[in-house]
């Protein structure tokens, strides 16, 4: 075990755990910030998306060791009030059926408009490779294009 | 926006904040005693189980049956809301507890809509009939006089109106009556709109919601060593290095596994892969080699009892006619919701308390009770929403699990498979194998039809669909192999397979006789209609619903693009109708299903945007299994690990856009979670003739 300062949705946190302890775990188990979801274990299906420094990770694979200084932001900490224009649009455009999947969905969407504020449907293709097993697909496709449609987007 | 409980209302699931900034979910289940307070304390009014009202109009409605993604906490509460005549956001859905009050609490078959759509508007319609008899009486009106509307009773003469609230006490006096008038379908405002899913906001904002996500007090998290391979057991297990991972506080043997407890998921992971455990052999270790060759032999056999024969296929086949044969395979699958089998447990003093994901609540329980050897009355169980079924929760192995690790470790666990522990512990989709044969006759119509199944562990063929009773010479043989290898029911159970080679044969049929495959089923269906042979179990009016709604839709036929080919196939399922054009276009050599047009005929529609979602999921899930996924055992053990192995689609082969119209109707429901799925397979399939030439008989395509 070994003591870590990881900044978390822009929260200074103390972490005493394994330097292999995968950042999901310490997001879930250790912070109990429990929006951030298991699915493989092997970095496939994406459902453990959280950012650091802006940038989409798979947090199932990431040692908190390597987690360093960088910033980490996870779905609980992607807006103050749930109301990012990814957030909204999936309520509007009614994405979710379980559901489990979407908060990983919506961190990997929130970090391609970060580099493509516009993005294409080729762009989607190429950028969102996360797993859904109930078959939302178009409907996120749809929702990242209402997002982006949306002025404030680029900034978050 | 969804009106949210008050704090200090006790709910039967009960959230807190706790210091940290962490949420902490719990709940707890009301005893018989408590309720009864709870009821004299808050709730005002509340004619039944599904819905209370206080007297300041504040409604909550219960979500009776599990949330597995398929929208029935949305949907079965809009019920409710439609018969009470309430505003739909002015409510609050709470799910409900498992409860014999609330009637047989399933998740499975397609049939949570279809057999709770009338008893559940006789719950919202005799609680606004007691509102309304409650206004009048304080009016002293007559009842006639008077109608409710968005939470008010109003008496017309006068424009008088009495909110819900205030009327909750004196209707709290009144009879409850036991035959009510349920409103006329012509002034739903609720039913057949678009609502979206009741937890979005806190699906799209992380909250705790699943049963991965319960944290309790003195929890630890419990992670089992299972077998390699289906046909060994546990000998023995050396637990020495298990014990000294920092965080692992136990390891103990809860049946006929062993479970190491830590205070985190990790360690718990940790330790477990650090068991030393001994497995010996228990039965066959079986392959699919093995499987595929017992296939072969049964399919070439007549099974001793038809589960359809009409006419004399063999007559048929021996008249002369041009005859057709293929065979179609189609491999296990596993079910891999995305949140993986987990459960609650905190057995305790005789008592158990059991949260998590379960499509068979009652079943658990009982389940349970039966594993710890204690009173079902000493079982409670609370249900989260639940990250997808597909059938794999139709099983409670994994709250008897936890049940039996808490109560070997005395402490409340949270028992958790990994993704490989889930692909190579499931029960699958059986596999199956067909041999279709068909005679041409000279009048290029089908004289005889015969199919040849068989699969692991049960049947593979649903003797009585489409094309039965069209065809004079008709046949089904079913054949099951025996395997130890657990098979069970997975999304659409037996027309996932059976569809695929019906409605691909159909499609060679309609290509070796030169007719569009649209107007060859048209024509069968009509000849079902003037001159069936044997019964026809299907609705052939409903049938030709969603054939014609289709082609119209997708302009079958009157469009010719360059790369652009399409496919047909419709299915008959859970009492609904389901016809899919799938539209593949081909870039630089390659293949992608970019469109799907889909109409449906299941009876009237709830949830319009739900409904939709289920079909639009349902397609996409029978594509993606359909180009993508196998299971396949070698000497019992399950060659795909994980997800990289076990393969999903992924956006860039998702359709761009799935169109779904229903057909109007004024009948009542029918199933809509699976019905959707069976087509799927066949239609990309005769697209990808369409475009090739090339017949894929065989699951999954595996294009490259």
């Amino acid at each position: 075990m070994a003591k870590y300062n990881v900044n978390v949705n822009n929260k200074l946190l103390a972490v005493d755990a394994d330097a292999d302890t995968p950042l999901l775990w310490v997001l879930r188990d250790h912070l109990n910030l429990v929006g951030t979801k298991f699915g493989c274990g092997i970095a496939q299906c994406g459902a453990c998306t959280v950012h650091l420094e802006g940038a989409a990770i798979r947090s199932c694979s990431f040692p908190i060791a390597a987690v360093g200084a960088n910033k980490i932001t996870t779905i609980e900490g992607l807006s103050a009030k749930g109301d990012h224009p990814l957030q909204k649009a999936w309520e509007e455009v009614d994405v979710a059926q379980c559901g489990y999947c979407q908060s990983g969905q919506i961190m990997a969407a929130a970090a391609l408009l970060k580099r493509i504020p516009n993005p294409t449907d080729a762009d989607i293709d190429a950028n969102m490779d996360n797993i859904c097993r109930c078959g939302t697909h178009a409907r996120i496709r749809k929702a990242i294009h209402v997002a982006a449609a949306k002025k404030g987007v680029a900034h978050k | 926006m969804i009106v949210e409980a008050p704090v200090s209302r006790r709910n039967f699931l009960r959230i807190t904040t706790i210091a940290g900034g962490g949420l902490m979910v719990g709940f707890s289940l009301l005893s018989e005693a408590e309720a009864h307070e709870h009821i004299a304390e808050g709730v005002v009014f509340a004619p039944n189980a599904y819905i209370t009202i206080d007297n300041k109009g504040f409604v909550t409605l219960m979500a009776p049956n599990p949330e597995i993604g398929q929208g029935v906490k949305t949907a079965l509460p809009m019920i409710l809301a439609e018969e009470l005549n309430v505003k739909w956001d002015s409510v609050y859905v709470e799910m409900a507890p498992l409860d014999k009050k609330y009637g047989s609490q399933v998740a499975g078959g397609s049939g949570a809509i279809r057999s709770r759509f009338t008893p559940i508007r006789q719950a919202g319609a005799t609680a606004r009939v007691m509102l309304i008899s409650a206004a009048a009486s304080q009016w002293s009106v007559p009842e006639v006089e008077c109608y409710a509307e968005d939470g008010f009773v109003i008496h017309k003469p006068s424009g008088k109106k009495l909110g819900y609230g205030e009327l909750a006490a004196k209707a709290a006096t009144l009879r409850v009556p036991t035959d009510v008038k349920l409103k006329d379908p012509k002034d739903f405002k609720i039913i057949g709109t678009r609502v979206g899913n009741i937890d979005n906001h806190k699906i799209v904002t992380g909250q705790p919601l699943y049963g991965m996500d319960t944290r309790r007090e003195g929890m630890l998290f419990a992670m089992v060593s299972r077998p390699p391979a289906f046909g060994k057991v546990l000998d023995s297990f050396d637990d020495t290095e298990a014990r000294k991972v920092a965080g692992v506080k136990n390891v103990v043997q809860a049946g006929t596994v062993v479970a190491v407890l830590a205070t985190s998921t990790w360690a718990a992971k940790k330790g477990r892969d650090k068991l030393k455990v001994v497995w010996k052999d228990s039965g066959k270790l079986e392959s699919t080699t093995e499987h595929d060759i017992a296939f072969k032999e049964m399919i070439s056999q007549k099974s001793d009892a038809p589960s359809r024969n009409d006419g004399d296929v063999e007559t048929a086949f021996a008249g002369g006619g041009k005859v057709i044969e293929a065979v179609y395979e189609c491999p296990a699958l596993s079910h891999a919701p995305m949140e993986p089998i987990n459960f609650f447990a905190d057995v305790k003093d005789g008592k158990c308390e059991l949260y998590g994901p379960t499509q068979v609540p009652a079943n658990m329980r009982t389940s349970v009770a039966k594993a710890l050897n204690i009173p079902e009355e000493n079982v409670t169980l609370g249900m989260p929403r639940q990250g997808g079924g597909f059938g794999r929760k139709l099983r409670p192995d994994n709250g008897v699990e936890a049940a039996l690790i808490s109560a070997a470790a005395k402490c409340p666990v949270q028992m958790f498979w990994t993704r490989e522990d889930d692909i190579q512990g499931d029960f699958y989709r059986a596999p199956a194998m067909y041999k279709y044969r068909a005679v041409i006759g000279t009048d290029n119509t089908i004289q005889g039809w015969h199919v040849n199944s068989a699969a692991l562990n049960g049947g593979g063929s649903v003797p009585n669909g489409f094309p039965a009773a069209t065809i004079p010479h008709f046949r089904h043989d079913n054949h099951s192999v025996k395997s130890n290898i657990q098979m069970g029911p997975w999304r659409a159970p037996t027309s996932n397979v059976a569809a695929f080679a019906d409605e691909t044969f159909m499609d060679e049929l309609a290509h070796e006789m030169k007719k569009d495959p649209i107007a060859l089923r048209l024509e069968l269906l009509e000849k079902a209609k003037t001159a069936p042979v044997g019964q026809v179990r299907y609705d052939i009016e409903k049938f030709k619903s969603v054939i014609n709604l289709v082609a119209e839709m997708s302009s079958w036929g009157k469009i010719t693009k360059p790369n652009v080919y399409y496919g047909f196939a419709s299915y008959f399922s859970f009492n609904s109708y389901a016809a899919h054009v799938a539209e593949i276009t081909k870039t630089n050599g390659k293949l992608r299903v970019t469109k799907v047009y889909s109409a449906i005929n299941c009876g009237r529609v709830v949830n319009l945007s739900g409904a939709e979602n289920q079909v639009q999921g349902a397609i996409v899930d029978g594509l993606s299994h359909a180009m993508f996924s196998k299971i396949t055992f070698d000497q019992g053990a399950v060659m795909q690990k994980n997800f990289h192995t076990y393969k999903f689609m992924r956006m860039k082969d998702a359709p761009l856009e799935v169109i779904v119209k229903f057909v109007p109707s004024e009948d009542a429901p029918t199933g809509l979670g699976e019905p959707g799925l069976p087509p799927v397979a066949p239609a990309v399939g005769n697209a990808i003739f369409a475009a090739t030439g090339k017949r894929y008989r065989k699951l999954p395509f595996e294009l490259v």
